[in-house]
């Protein structure tokens, strides 16, 4: 049953999906990248020191575009009514929707970082810290999405609202995973990946509630 | 009020006296401001929207609710026949209309294998042939023993059913 909701999720996620899927976001993410050395000029060691940090505010940016139409589609189309009628509680729905999001989401975003670090002329190590850090970023990136997404499922004007609510609540994974850019150890990706395991833990309970609020309200 | 396996109700009222929220009550879905509902069994729910993902053709969009019902291949191709969809598999659920929809959420409906038919306004959209197979489709789940709650402000035919007129309980 749970690999049924993935697969669908993945069908309706993955770019040539629901609008597009995930390929817009990730275009958007090179864009940025490619923005950033055209705004400051060609100072390789100024790019050098700011890119890691511009990669990881230019995620950031990628991760809100999709969030629109996460939940909202199928709370529209009686998706989750059908569901829980059949047994399927809103928090399992939720939790294979935050890894379908976060498997349509992350392997490309890390692929992506390839062309991007070598826009910024970041060097091996940065690149290997700047990955990790997303790697242990993104399931928080993920789990906020769709916990904002259920929320502002029911409300006109979701789409903008859902950006400027998903910014503050990243505000911790973005300090600790940009931060571990300028430590010499690894412990910053560890925070992140810590505040990342309890966003997801969180995600599906809040998200659940928010769907079932939407439902009654 | 109870319903047997056998009954069919038919909730009656003008528009915005509450035969919805009574059938997402009895669906589990909303909770009631007072009084319980108490039911035996799976409900299966057809409203206005076909939960359907309307990119996707119609085939693959009632593949997903087969597979997970776990309906055989032969019941599949039953229910798609007896509604009549057999020729619009491969149309996107976007494009179909509002009867070609409410007729495919019928065989989503029918592929639940639910005891009990939770129906609110199905004739909505459906031509005279479309009815007809409503009621028929009914008939046959309560011969079945099944249970049919059918939400309507049109009039619908029945198989020894009652009729619960919603203005009758208003305060």
């Amino acid at each position: 049953m749970i690999g049924r909701l993935l697969l669908r999720d993945l069908v309706l996620l993955l770019p040539g999906g629901r609008q597009g899927g995930t390929l817009l976001p990730l275009l958007f993410f090179l864009a940025v990248a490619m923005l950033y050395p055209f705004a400051v000029g060609p100072d390789a060691q100024l790019l050098e020191r700011t890119g890691g940090g511009v990669i990881w505010v230019a995620a950031l940016l990628a991760a809100i575009l999709p969030l629109d139409r996460l939940v909202s589609p199928d709370l529209e189309q009686g998706v989750f009514d059908q569901l829980a009628l059949r047994g399927i509680s809103e928090e399992i729905a939720l939790s294979v929707r935050m890894l379908a999001h976060w498997l349509s989401f992350a392997p490309l975003l890390l692929v992506a970082t390839l062309p991007a670090a070598a826009l910024l002329s970041l060097d091996g190590n940065g690149l290997r810290t700047v990955m990790l850090g997303l790697l242990a970023g993104t399931p928080g990136l993920a789990a906020i999405g769709v916990m904002i997404a259920a929320l502002t499922a029911g409300l006109r004007g979701g789409a903008a609202l859902s950006g400027l609510l998903l910014i503050p609540l990243a505000v911790p994974i973005l300090i600790f995973g940009a931060g571990s850019l300028s430590r010499p150890d690894d412990t910053g990706i560890m925070l992140a990946g810590a505040i990342s395991l309890v966003l997801v833990a969180m995600a599906p309970f809040a998200g659940g509630a928010a769907i079932r609020a939407a439902r009654e309200g | 009020m109870s319903l047997a396996p056998g009954d069919a109700c038919h909730v009656a009222g003008p528009n915005g006296i509450g035969k919805t929220s009574l059938i997402r009550i009895l669906g589990g879905l909303l909770r009631p401001f007072a009084g319980t509902v108490s039911r035996t069994g799976d409900a299966a729910l057809l409203d206005e929207k076909p939960a359907l993902d309307p990119q996707l053709p119609l085939g693959r969009a009632l593949d997903f609710w087969a597979s997970l019902d776990a309906v055989g291949k032969d019941a599949r191709q039953h229910n798609i026949a007896r509604t009549r969809l057999d020729t619009l598999l491969d149309v996107p659920v976007r494009f179909l209309s509002t009867g070609q929809k409410k007729r495919a959420a019928l065989a989503r409906l029918l592929g639940q294998n639910a005891p009990i038919w939770l129906l609110d306004e199905p004739l909505n959209g459906l031509d005279s042939e479309g009815v007809a197979l409503i009621e028929e489709l009914v008939a046959e789940h309560c011969a079945e023993g099944g249970i049919a709650v059918v939400a309507s402000h049109q009039p619908v035919t029945l198989p020894r059913h009652r009729i619960l007129n919603l203005p009758d309980f208003a305060l």
